[in-house]
């Protein structure tokens, strides 16, 4: 595998940390918004928000595919997996997520439902073909990275003729996200955001143009970046040089896989099965219009959603939790009261101590010593 | 014997239950003590203590690329034994049969067994079947339970660690885990990846001989070496501190790892050892390993320290340092 160990190089980071110590103007700080629940991991995971100059900040975004995903959502999937004959499968952290009453889709699984964790859409096609008396319902979560191989698998149902295999689509939108985001003026939740580190994987399927208009906008930096440690750095001091500048400007760190126009073949492939929702509740930052994918008619036969019309009521996150705010940025995992004493891996209140994207578990799993006497001192 | 399925007669403890044990384990196993047909085994010991340990196996796929239940069964309950600083004289086994497995596997995996004990030199000398209705079990379960003989003087265990301690690793990390989830999902790599599962009762033989001041020694199975550091940090209530750069990793592991957002350091070992030693031993410990075998990519990984909170923490690759926690559960790939 090439690039293995380039973005990882001791020797890089230090020249390049130095660079934003000497570039990085003491007398103000720098707020940079990680997207990507990706980059929230590798800024926890490989220290360098403790290598970084202090007045540097990261505010965590709300680019991690289990975090975003509603009560609601997660409640409907439950309830499709209690129906008899239903086999519900999906990616390993969204069967953690709790919905209702704290209850995520294991508890179904230790209730008696047919819950299944899988790697790869195509998984789901074979645990169709093995079991022809049980309808395989594919629970599909995830931003535009994940999108391509749900369509996919429904392309391939249709040409294999598997008759018992589903989707419930809960694909949802990088673009529509930040631009919320950046729309919102109610005051308690304004969060001041000097720049953007954005998407990575995401940029490979939709490119860079997306973003454009978003940075004419609203005037803010926006520099798509890996997911790698250097990449993260140096996107770091790209920002840095913009806002010294007074720039506002799209800018691509990530070129060695990201190009302006992304994967065509894989925006086609989702664009012949998808289509827009009009509007999808998204856990923290509410009902946004456009930002979701729902199944085309012409594939209504693989639609899960067509097939059970279940429903769910929106329901408010637990009281004591502050992922709503967290995914905004408004508050970081350390300003919630449960973090790390009620609310921990082993135990999560709220949907972003559950993936190691999510922030709080990025913070909780690096950076928390907590002493013997449950002490939590960050 | 020609292809045949595990009927429940086989655990009924009648003539079939004597025919399968007569053809599968006693053919395989063949040894002074099991073939006088006791309920139980009669052993002479060389002197000293007496060390106990069990393990039971469930694995799927029961056959992966490096082993099979069957070695895992015999080195994971002699590793259990020796990493006490002990020479293991005698394994038993159970075998939870479930109704429908073939006959040929069940020999397959009986001739692992064998091979491995014969080639570690501990006898199975005892051992039970089972059978349970098709549905209520997994193809075929595996609980051993190895017993062996300490050297008088010697004393390892967990809560010895002290600060200034070295902790050194026995080679690549990972391997076991990461072979059997590439071949769980049909990923393939260049070189393909081997489940490490061996018996390294001689290695550790070597390193007590050479070094006897050893504080202790474990092999990080399930958990990897994450919890195998953390179970030492908890019981020595201390806190350890290893360098991310330091550790021996194979490459493909490592890319496999990177691939599906993996933590080699969570990966399962079955064939690597884990030692602490006093700090001036530190260097001769590694040399005695380097000189065996099973312990040519042996590294210095870190070192004891004080701390009342008992962390685990990595200096990483880019200078930064984070924790190391227990895991909970199973690692998940990541989505995005």
């Amino acid at each position: 595998m090439a690039y293995l160990h380039e973005f990882r190089d001791r020797k890089s980071a230090q020249a390049l940390l130095s660079t934003i110590r000497n570039e990085s103007r003491p007398d103000r700080d720098y707020r940079l918004m990680e997207f990507c629940g990706g980059h929230t991991h590798a800024i926890w995971r490989y220290g360098l928000r403790e290598a970084l100059p202090d007045n540097i900040r990261f505010i965590h975004g709300p680019g991690c595919p289990v975090c975003v995903l509603p009560i609601s959502r997660i409640d409907m999937a439950r309830t499709i997996a209690s129906f008899p004959g239903v086999l519900l499968a999906s990616y390993g952290d969204t069967l953690r997520v709790p919905a209702s009453g704290g209850r995520s889709l294991l508890h179904s699984k230790a209730g008696g439902a047919d819950v299944r964790m899988v790697l790869s859409t195509l998984d789901c096609l074979r645990l169709a073909r093995e079991n022809p008396g049980k309808t395989v319902v594919f629970f599909a979560i995830g931003f535009e990275t994940t999108t391509p191989p749900t369509a996919v698998a429904i392309l391939e149902a249709k040409r294999q003729g598997i008759p018992n295999f589903r989707v419930f689509s809960n694909h949802v939108l990088t673009p529509a996200a930040l631009r919320s985001l950046l729309l919102d003026t109610t005051p308690e939740k304004q969060v001041r955001i000097d720049g953007f580190i954005g998407p990575s994987h995401v940029s490979s399927i939709i490119g860079t143009l997306p973003y454009e208009p978003i940075v004419r906008e609203f005037s803010k930096p926006l520099v798509i970046a890996g997911f790698e440690p250097l990449d993260v750095l140096l996107a770091v001091l790209m920002l840095i040089r913009q806002i010294n500048d007074g720039r506002a400007e799209l800018e691509n760190e990530y070129t060695r896989v990201v190009t302006p126009s992304g994967n065509p073949e894989a925006r086609a492939l989702v664009d012949r099965v998808f289509t827009l929702r009009e509007s999808f509740e998204w856990r923290g930052l509410g009902l946004i219009p456009n930002s979701a994918l729902a199944i085309r008619p012409a594939f209504r036969d693989f639609d899960a959603e067509d097939l059970f019309s279940v429903s769910c009521p929106s329901v408010s996150d637990p009281r004591v939790c502050e992922c709503p705010d967290i995914l905004r940025g408004i508050k970081t995992p350390e300003e919630c009261r449960v973090f790390g004493t009620v609310c921990t891996p082993e135990n999560p209140v709220g949907s972003c101590m559950v993936s190691s994207e999510g922030a709080c578990a990025a913070a909780y799993t690096y950076g928390v010593r907590r002493t013997p006497d449950l002490e939590v001192r960050p | 014997m020609k292809t045949r399925l595990i009927e429940l007669a086989h655990g009924s403890g009648g003539k079939a239950t004597d025919d399968l044990v007569t053809e599968v384990f006693f053919r395989a196993f063949n040894n002074p003590a099991l073939n006088r047909k006791n309920d139980q085994a009669l052993l002479d010991l060389p002197p000293g203590r007496i060390v106990m340990a069990c393990d039971s196996h469930v694995i799927t796929p029961l056959f992966f690329p490096g082993g099979d239940i069957g070695t895992l069964s015999v080195t994971g309950t002699i590793n259990d034994v020796a990493m006490a600083g002990a020479v293991p004289v005698a394994l038993s086994a159970a075998f939870i049969l479930e109704e429908g497995f073939p006959v040929d596997d069940l020999e397959r995996i009986a001739a692992s067994m064998a091979r491995e004990a014969r080639e570690a030199g501990v006898p199975i000398v005892t051992g039970d079947t089972k059978v349970v209705e098709k549905g209520s079990g997994d193809g075929v379960f595996i609980s051993t339970t190895g017993i062996g003989v300490v050297p008088e003087g010697l004393v390892l265990s967990g809560d010895r660690c002290r600060p200034g301690d070295r902790l050194l690793v026995s080679g690549t990390i990972g391997d076991h885990g990461m072979a059997l989830l590439a071949f769980r999902e049909g990923m393939s790599f260049d070189p393909p990846l081997l489940s490490d599962c061996q018996s390294l009762h001689q290695l550790v033989g070597r390193m007590v001989e050479g070094v006897p001041s050893i504080r202790c020694l474990r092999d990080p199975t399930r958990g990897g070496v994450g919890a195998a550091l953390n179970e030492w940090a908890a019981q020595s209530g201390v806190g350890i501190r290893i360098r991310e750069e330091s550790l021996p990793i194979r490459e493909t592991v490592f890319s496999a790892c990177e691939l599906l957002g993996l933590d080699p350091l969570y990966m399962a070992n079955e064939g690597k050892l884990l030692a602490v030693c006093p700090p001036e031993d530190a260097e001769r410990l590694l040399e005695i390993m380097k000189s065996h075998p099973q312990g040519q990519n042996a590294a210095i990984i870190g070192e004891i320290v004080e701390d009342r909170g008992h962390f685990v923490e990595v200096e990483t690759l880019m200078g930064g340092t984070r924790l190391l926690h227990w895991i909970h559960g199973d690692q998940l790939p990541r989505i995005c």
